[in-house]
């Protein structure tokens, strides 16, 4: 029931973090509800918050609150691109 | 190679030439050639590093691609996006659209601009006076990329 999640950019810095593995725990099975869950892990954690500009990937692949989180997958957040 | 992500230089001239070498029912090459500038938001900018996701990013270009030839009759497309360190002047973005004519080449190169503005996962982080600062994403970005989403172009 692990999930490899993965953080960017301001993001990244903010957290102190690039990368983990994690343990979904039981009530979280969507991109959303692990943001949230996240979110609440402590005072630094709070920049994954609602009200901040924050995006998902799932599988590589740009995703929305509402889309599923299943073993294995990999998530990524970070805030909005700014290539070009 | 239609979507490539390096950190080296690329040569536009030879880009271009690629795009329509061998075939001559290629009549229109429009493309988009994208530098850092020394300035942003007031203040100068000595150099920017370009973070990118490593296996999102050529996917997710390459999606865009497939986009516009869906959505347009091409005979070529070549995008190249570099990331790590980049300085003024430095080429940072080349898009290379071969069609029939210029109208469907124009449009697609614009297309994919735009799309790549706004779901391609690269992040600017510029040096300042002031010190490091990540670049903010434009809402301007977002309402150029919409537009093709309305079917008014």
């Amino acid at each position: 029931m692990t999930v490899k999640i993965l953080y960017f950019a301001s993001l990244k810095e903010a957290l102190g973090c690039t990368e983990e593995s994690f343990v979904l725990p039981s009530g979280v099975s969507t991109v959303g509800e692990l943001r949230s869950f996240l979110a609440d892990r402590g005072e630094k954690w709070k920049a994954l918050g609602e009200g901040r500009n924050v995006r998902a990937a799932r599988n590589q692949r740009m995703a929305a609150p509402a889309d599923p989180v299943l073993p294995g997958d990999e998530i990524a957040f970070f805030p909005p691109v700014t290539g070009g | 190679m239609t979507v490539s992500v390096q950190a080296e230089d690329f040569d536009v001239a030879a880009e271009i030439a690629a795009l329509s070498a061998g075939r001559n029912e290629v009549g229109a090459v429009a493309t988009f050639l994208g530098l850092v500038r020394d300035v942003s938001g007031g203040s100068n900018v000595a150099a920017m590093t370009l973070e990118h996701y490593p296996g999102m990013t050529e996917k997710s270009l390459g999606e865009i691609v497939e986009q516009a030839c869906s959505r347009w009759s091409l005979y070529g497309v070549r995008v190249i996006h570099r990331f790590g360190r980049l300085e003024p002047g430095d080429r940072i973005v080349f898009v290379g659209v071969a069609g029939a004519h210029r109208g469907e080449a124009f449009a697609a190169c614009e297309f994919i601009m735009d799309y790549l503005k706004t779901r391609a996962p690269f992040w600017k982080l510029e040096e300042t006076p002031e010190g490091a600062c990540w670049v903010d994403a434009r809402d301007s970005d977002d309402s150029a990329a919409a537009r093709w989403e309305q079917g008014s172009r």
